[in-house]
């Protein structure tokens, strides 16, 4: 009898069913625990594409919790293409609803920001303008002019500190996080991702501004105390901008 | 049918390793013997950053084999063109003294398993497979090796002994082939065969690069030695006198070593590559 790939495919998902009709081992007997080395080859491999691509989530949860959670998210979420360096981008949306993590609300935008690090890691090369760019342009030319970002440049908003969370659980390494709603700049000044906290009064200037609003309109959705100055000089030194339109 | 002769580049008859990122300062300073790199196509299909241009360095000073994982030769359905077009991207820009693929299957339904999963050798099977290695090797515009797997079971429906089976394929498409030496001994263990008759009767003029890789020791429930190709360790004395067998009658070959998992540092790596070196050495070229 021929053996269905859908039915390899199902038995390597589910560790409850038996190894498919028609595969044997030499004397001719069920392959059993033979058909095993495939499903542990299975899962093993995408709990540790996971484990590689989540390390905060993996640090916050422990490894008992993580593989057992990667292990349910590979049933209900296996990969849908070759490239493993993007397995794992429905990982927010799970973890929003799996129960167990529900005393951990952050998870889900830890689970934004890991990506978004992958993501930029990966991202098309660019180079920025130089600093002095900015200052060359006439004053009153300024309000007009328009911002195009570095392909690695990405925003996570949450309201938990992630920025805190994310430095205190990562080799960057930093204090307690406390209690705030925190937005981060995730860029690539040269070949490695840097995470920056965007100040609460200038997230809506920098979502202005990466959506293609000009200086002057996204400058003026900054709020009480917003700072144009402090938020230029974090996207000049982060290799943020490539051109100015 | 490919001409290979249309694209004369190919590997040098000496040792190779499997690069891994973290070898990167160690392996450019000294290389000893290896004079090529195998990548994992996969791996550089991102759009740029340290994987992209950590290559393009490499590829300055060693000749490269890319070898991918997740083209699901053996696949049920039809191959993935958007990978095929990913494939032939980084083939086009880098343009690689080989690449290989494996005689396995991935994906399903859109489903990608990541892992290297068995084929029954039947008649069916032969024609997808050469079916699908045509299609790589017009869409790269050259010729393919294709890689003899590691086997665990044994399908109740085959016909045919793999050997006869990439014998089939190399016939029908002119692709060449990749002898694992460590694969035929684990499967030979597994399937209680002869390694040294699986060499005898394989196509040894289509050999285009040889692979070498460590396993480990498992048992079924019979109490039976199960083998498991995992890359996780040093090539085993048998593995490497299976080599030996294979060169006497092959010639000369270029060599690779496969360490994945556990990766060593780069002196351990280097000193497999020196004992493969030291094997070639004993065979006229």
């Amino acid at each position: 009898m021929s053996v269905a790939p859908s039915d390899f495919t199902a038995g390597l998902l589910d560790p409850d069913r038996p190894a498919p009709n028609g595969l044997t081992d030499a004397q001719g007997r069920p392959a059993g625990k033979r058909f095993d080395v495939y499903r542990n080859n299975v899962n093993a491999s995408l709990i540790e594409a996971l484990e590689q691509g989540f390390p905060v989530i993996y640090k916050l949860v422990g490894r008992d919790f993580f593989r057992a959670m990667a292990a349910v998210y590979l049933r209900a979420h296996p990969p849908t293409s070759p490239l493993m360096m993007h397995y794992g981008a429905e990982m927010a949306g799970f973890l929003e609803t799996f129960p167990p993590a529900a005393a951990l609300p952050y998870l889900p935008d830890i689970a934004r920001l890991e990506c978004a690090i992958r993501r930029a890691y990966h991202a098309a090369d660019a180079t920025p303008i130089a600093g002095t760019a900015l200052a060359e342009v006439a004053p009153d030319a300024l309000p007009q002019v328009r911002f195009r970002f570095a392909p690695a440049v990405q925003i996570i908003a949450s309201a938990y500190p992630i920025h805190g969370i994310w430095r205190a659980n990562s080799d960057a390494g930093g204090p307690a996080p406390v209690a705030e709603a925190q937005a981060v700049l995730v860029a690539r000044p040269d070949m490695d991702p840097t995470v920056s906290l965007i100040p609460g009064n200038a997230l809506p200037v920098m979502t202005a501004l990466l959506g293609g609003t000009a200086l002057g309109a996204a400058f003026d959705q900054g709020g009480a105390g917003f700072d144009p100055s402090a938020l230029l000089t974090l996207l000049l030194t982060h290799g943020a901008i490539t051109a100015l339109t | 049918m490919f001409d290979a002769s249309s694209h004369p580049d190919s590997l040098p008859n000496h040792p190779g390793v499997g690069y891994k990122p973290q070898h990167f300062a160690a392996l450019t300073a000294d290389p000893g013997p290896v004079r090529w790199l195998e990548i994992h196509a996969e791996n550089y299909m991102g759009d740029g950053g340290r994987p992209l241009a950590q290559l393009r360095h490499l590829s300055e000073r060693f000749a490269i084999s890319v070898h991918g994982v997740g083209l699901s030769i053996g696949g049920e359905g039809p191959l993935d063109a958007d990978h095929l077009a990913r494939l032939k991207h980084l083939v086009g820009w880098l343009n690689p003294a080989s690449f290989s693929e494996h005689l396995a299957w991935s994906t399903h339904d859109a489903h990608f398993l990541n892992d290297l999963l068995p084929l029954p050798y039947t008649a069916g099977t032969v024609d997808r497979v050469a079916r699908h290695i045509e299609q790589v090797q017009e869409t790269l515009g050259r010729q393919m090796l294709l890689e003899n797997p590691s086997s665990y079971l044994a399908f109740a429906e085959s016909e045919m002994s793999e050997t006869d089976f990439l014998r089939e394929i190399v016939a029908r498409t002119g692709c060449g082939l990749l002898l694992d030496v460590n694969n035929v001994f684990v499967s030979a263990t597994n399937l209680r065969t002869s390694p040294r008759d699986y060499i005898d009767s394989f196509p040894l003029d289509a050999v285009g690069e040889i692979h070498l890789g460590g396993h480990d020791e498992d048992r079924d429930e019979h109490g039976e030695l199960l083998l498991i190709d995992s890359h996780g360790k040093a090539v085993v004395d048998p593995v490497w006198a299976l080599l030996d067998y294979t060169l006497a009658r092959s010639g000369p070959k270029p060599i690779l070593i496969e360490w994945d998992n556990d990766v060593p540092d780069w002196p351990i790596l280097a000193a497999e590559a020196d004992r493969a070196h030291a094997a070639l050495s004993l065979i006229p070229a």
